[in-house]
């Protein structure tokens, strides 16, 4: 999708230009490099390096640093000597003597499973059902897509009106008196039905302009043979959107994976809402003093993340070449 | 759009569009109606009431979170680094492009994966890296890459170039190669060919992008808590926690607020809704 999107796109740039492109010369790549001059090696080094220096240094030497140092006891205070290598004891006392490390994952798996089985197949149920060119399809476009643009922050905080426990509507209306986003068994609910508001959006856009780019012959083609539209849709449209499908499966697992914002604004994940993002932020923000341990809570978010980064890329670049 | 008959079956489609719009729209018009509403009223009738119609919790809102200067911080924070973040993505994805290299595709996958991977596991050394990074007074107030605009465009760049390289990339390969070749005739550097010829081009790609990324990097919550520690200096995203109480809240207060942060990104939308929306489209790695 995002390579038609782009071909499409780049077609109007080329023809703007009106650049005459009669012969397709074939110049082989690698004989275009050598022919640069010695001043131009040096701008196109630079334009390189600069970029790949800051991504390294603040993104991918942090990444390692963090799994080096998850298996190390390092308080944070001492200087690199005091820094010991433990193996993989941060890891076992995650695991057996830090009570909120159960329930984050929890939450976290639940985030996965909620986010998938409602927003995700609604956002594509609604695409596809916009994709028939309904009568009003853009107000109804613009109203699911306007979430999207509002950050987690301050969706916690305009869902805020809709659970607070004195002055919150569904209170009023339900006649209860729930504390929606304190009350520990309820709240990570509350907070996943604001998450998904912006997550159906997100996921009808990608979907919508993924069927838009399905060819329509392979609908007539199956109208034809008398398919039903839920048959076709199944049979024919879902197998070849096969790598929307899987961005729209990685994109929701990353998504799940780094939410942080919206619980931290509500009680900074704690009391019922407590996920892996948060307990790293909170060995580190205030006192820092739990380094290696904090380093394996954030050494297993870089392993789910980099599994499905590792799915993800390749179907990326192989979108990218067709 | 409109040849189609109506149906009871698309009358039923309609019906159910129309609900699920009014639903999501719902949430919003609620802040924004409340917004507009009394305190003192509101907490005697309830809020399933009507009445009470006052513009003052714009005005104390605007005060007390001091959003003057918190839009001020905003607006240091993200010009730059969305203008930063589309010359660095620009100049990769130019060299992708048009050169190949045997490292193309590790180049690539080493920032649309950085563009992936969970923010907080990265904090820890980056805090300590930010702290240990001294900078001059006059650059910085802290005297460290820690609690500096600068340390915040920094990591946001860093974050967010994946995605435009990804999208600039793939736009600036369909561009015809011809271009080029009349350039290298002509005797055009390297840095004519980018920024004299493609550049111009990409306007279409850059102006999507920026959209975007101004929308994400004004909307960043996360940096700004975890690397600022002066509250005077925090974004305006990350403010909205001073309109709240420790014991207690004005929602109306807070509604207020809230419409005044999402105003930017809604007038975006609303302004650059195609950019907005073919960005998004073009690529789909952002999460």
């Amino acid at each position: 999708m995002k390579a038609t999107a782009a071909d499409t796109a780049a077609q109007s740039a080329a023809k703007a230009t009106a650049a005459a492109a009669e012969v397709p010369t074939h110049v082989p790549r690698d004989k275009r490099v050598r022919r640069l001059g010695r001043g131009d090696r040096l701008v196109v080094a630079g334009m390189v390096l600069v970029p790949t220096v800051l991504v390294l240094g603040l993104v991918w030497g942090p990444a390692v640093a963090t799994v080096l140092l998850s298996f190390t006891n390092w308080d944070g205070i001492g200087g690199w000597s005091s820094i010991h290598f433990v193996g993989v004891k941060n890891y076992h006392d995650v695991i057996t003597i830090y009570p909120p490390f159960k329930p984050a994952i929890e939450h976290n798996l639940l985030w996965l499973a909620f986010l998938f089985l409602l927003p995700t197949v609604f956002g594509i149920f609604l695409a596809v059902l916009l994709d028939k060119e309904v009568r009003g399809s853009r107000f109804y476009q613009t109203a699911l897509y306007l979430p999207i643009v509002l950050s987690l922050a301050l969706t916690g905080f305009i869902w805020q009106l809709i659970y607070s426990r004195d002055q919150g509507l569904l209170n009023a209306v339900l006649h209860t008196h729930v504390d929606w986003y304190g009350n520990p068994h309820v709240n990570i609910w509350a907070v996943l039905v604001a998450a998904s508001w912006k997550h159906t959006g997100y996921i009808m856009l990608l979907y919508l302009a993924g069927l838009k780019s399905v060819d329509p012959s392979l609908r007539e083609a199956a109208a034809v043979d008398g398919a039903s539209e839920v048959r076709t849709f199944f049979g024919v449209i879902f197998p070849v959107m096969r790598p929307i499908n899987v961005i729209v499966l990685v994109v929701t697992v990353i998504e799940s994976l780094r939410a942080f914002d919206l619980v931290w604004v509500i009680n900074n994940g704690t009391n019922g809402l407590e996920l892996i993002s948060t307990l790293v932020a909170s060995n580190v923000i205030g006192e820092a003093s739990r380094i290696g341990f904090g380093s394996a809570l954030a050494t297993l978010m870089l392993v789910v993340s980099t599994v499905s980064i590792g799915i993800y890329l390749p179907t990326l670049m192989r979108e990218d070449k067709r | 759009m409109n040849t189609k008959p109506l149906t009871p079956q698309r009358i039923l489609l309609q019906g159910f569009l129309i609900t699920v719009a009014l639903g999501w729209l719902f949430p919003i018009a609620w802040a924004v109606l409340n917004s507009f509403r009394d305190y003192q009223y509101t907490a005697q009738h309830g809020y399933v009431s009507f009445g009470g119609f006052t513009l003052h919790n714009y005005s104390q809102a605007w005060q007390r979170g001091d959003f003057g200067r918190h839009f001020l911080n905003s607006l240091i924070i993200t010009v730059p680094a969305v203008l930063l973040t589309l010359f660095f993505a620009s100049m990769i994805a130019f060299v992708l492009a048009r050169f190949a290299f045997r490292l193309n595709l590790a180049l690539l996958g080493v920032f649309i994966a950085a563009n992936l991977l969970p923010q907080q596991a990265l904090l820890i050394p980056l805090f300590r890296l930010y702290r240990a990074v001294p900078l001059p007074y006059w650059m910085s107030d802290s005297g460290m890459l820690l609690d500096s605009f600068w340390g915040l465009i920094l990591i946001n760049v860093a974050f967010q170039s994946g995605f435009c390289i990804f999208v600039l990339s793939n736009y600036m390969k369909a561009l015809p190669h011809e271009l080029y070749e009349a350039a290298q005739v002509d005797g055009a550097s390297a840095w004519r060919q980018y920024w004299q010829i493609t550049m111009p081009l990409c306007r279409p790609a850059l102006a999507a992008l920026a959209t975007l990324e101004f929308t994400w990097i004004y909307n960043e919550f996360f940096w700004a808590v975890a690397l600022m520690t002066t509250g005077e200096k925090f974004p305006v995203t990350s403010a909205l926690s001073n309109l709240r109480g420790e014991f207690f809240t004005d929602n109306n207060l807070v509604s207020a607020g809230a419409t005044i942060i999402a105003l930017p990104t809604i007038l975006i939308f609303f302004l650059l809704q195609r950019h907005f929306i073919s960005g998004l489209t073009l690529g789909a790695t952002k999460g």
